[in-house]
């Protein structure tokens, strides 16, 4: 894997820990919960690599 | 169980469920098998692999059909669904190849040049991802593809695409888009391995000239006309000024611009000996101010949209109810690729190409693109080619 490729999963990794993160802390909002789980799923996809 | 986990559990299966069958549908589409049916003039099948074997394995390797005449004469290849949302390129390449016997020369059609592209989908834009062509003997299915090859092939975008060798600055997004990534290089991102093997196919077949088919919006000014350098320019014109003449449609010439790179027609003519042309007939599907990107807007090209501003003067094409029909594209696309054979031969007699079966624009407006498509029922198996 190139060295810019495995940053850019890095990278993707740490978004989506902060989206998890943002996720569980969310206690009222609904719309801020789907928010997160919309915004998460590229990122499971991509980091899965499930094409 | 806490009420806001209950709230979180149901919105995950939502979402779950939501992902689950959308994907299901762009997998299918990614895999779907498209069918390519080899006519009598094809003599051999290669892969464009042959020429990059980094291609191999990859959801970028694609058919690359010869079309080898009993005469010796000169070379042709024809480059379709360079963008995959253009299909009239598709469509026209594969008349190419059911119908074409060449008595002299050789004709070289890959009709599927940015396979990952035609793999690719347009969500954002809410693109139909198949059409269908009726025929006398049913319908043929086609994937509808996307401009750019698919993220899933090949990751991650750079902030700035920087070309090879030129060094301009282009779009991010133009790394994907094999008409940005001429001449390529053999290390390169996948799209460049596309365009390098390309190269290499002209520079090892000895391929006298490269017509690259697209489509572009009514509301562009590069539409309905041939692009060509400086080195083609004279065929391109006699090109257009006898199709204008002898068959009634415009397709005036546009030069390739020397300081824009990456393009077909600058990089082939620059980096080999062929002559390039590249084709675009208008495409109203491809205009934003439309209607749904639906199956019909994409075969009659029919908007009530681009009617009113056509009315403003506002598109580069004349533009009426009738639209911009599927037939009249690929008849055009047909018409012009046949009579750039045709002046490219009496310009070159020793490297002549004479090809046969083609239907041109009148035939096919009026007999429609199905038409022309045979029954793959009725044919050998070991022509049919699934991609």
């Amino acid at each position: 894997m190139p060295f810019i490729m495995l940053i850019y999963y890095i990278i993707t990794a740490y978004i989506l820990a902060m989206l998890i993160w943002n996720f569980i802390k969310e206690k009222k909002s609904v719309n801020d919960m789907l928010l997160y789980l919309l915004v998460m799923i590229p990122l499971i996809l991509r980091l899965l690599r499930v094409k | 169980m806490p009420k806001q986990w209950k709230i979180k559990v149901i919105l995950i299966l939502i979402v779950a469920a939501a992902v689950i069958t959308a994907g299901i549908q762009l997998y299918n589409h990614r895999h779907y098998r498209m069918l390519l049916t080899a006519g009598p003039g094809v003599t051999k099948v290669h892969m464009l692999s042959d020429y990059c074997s980094g291609l191999k394995g990859t959801m970028a390797d694609t058919h690359v059909f010869f079309l080898k005449g009993k005469e010796p004469g000169g070379k042709m290849l024809i480059l379709a669904n360079t963008h995959s949302n253009e299909p009239a390129s598709l469509l026209a390449a594969l008349i190419f190849l059911e119908n074409a016997v060449v008595e002299k020369g050789t004709l070289i059609i890959i009709p599927q040049f940015n396979n990952s592209g035609g793999r690719n989908t347009r969500p954002g834009d809410g693109y139909p991802l198949y059409f269908e062509i009726q025929t006398s003997w049913g319908t043929k299915k086609f994937r509808m593809g996307n401009r750019d090859a698919s993220p899933l092939d090949q990751w991650p975008d750079p902030d700035v695409y920087v070309h090879y060798p030129d060094k301009q600055l282009l779009s991010f997004l133009d790394i994907r888009n094999t008409n940005r990534t001429w001449p390529g290089r053999p290390n390169g991102a996948l799209m460049e391995k596309v365009t390098y093997a390309a190269m290499e196919l002209m520079r090892t077949e000895k391929v006298d000239m490269t017509v690259d088919i697209h489509g572009a919006e009514t509301m562009f000014p590069v539409t309905n006309c041939i692009v060509a350098p400086e080195k083609a320019i004279r065929i391109a014109t006699m090109t257009s000024l006898t199709l204008k003449a002898r068959e009634g449609f415009d397709n005036h010439v546009e030069p390739s611009p020397s300081g824009f790179r990456g393009l077909s027609h600058r990089e082939i003519g620059d980096f080999s000996d062929t002559l390039p042309f590249l084709l675009e007939a208008p495409l109203p599907f491809l205009d934003q101010p439309t209607g749904p990107k639906t199956v019909k807007l994409l075969l009659d090209g029919k908007d009530p949209f681009l009617l009113s501003l056509a009315k403003k003067n506002k598109l580069f094409v004349p533009y009426d109810e009738s639209g911009w029909p599927m037939e009249n594209r690929v008849g055009q696309h047909c018409s012009a690729v046949l009579e750039l054979l045709r002046q490219f031969s009496r310009k070159s007699p020793d490297r002549s190409i004479q090809v046969k079966n083609v239907p041109r624009y009148a035939g096919i407006v009026k007999n429609g693109v199905g038409y022309y498509y045979h029954n793959p029922a009725t044919i050998n198996k070991k022509d049919l080619y699934f991609n």
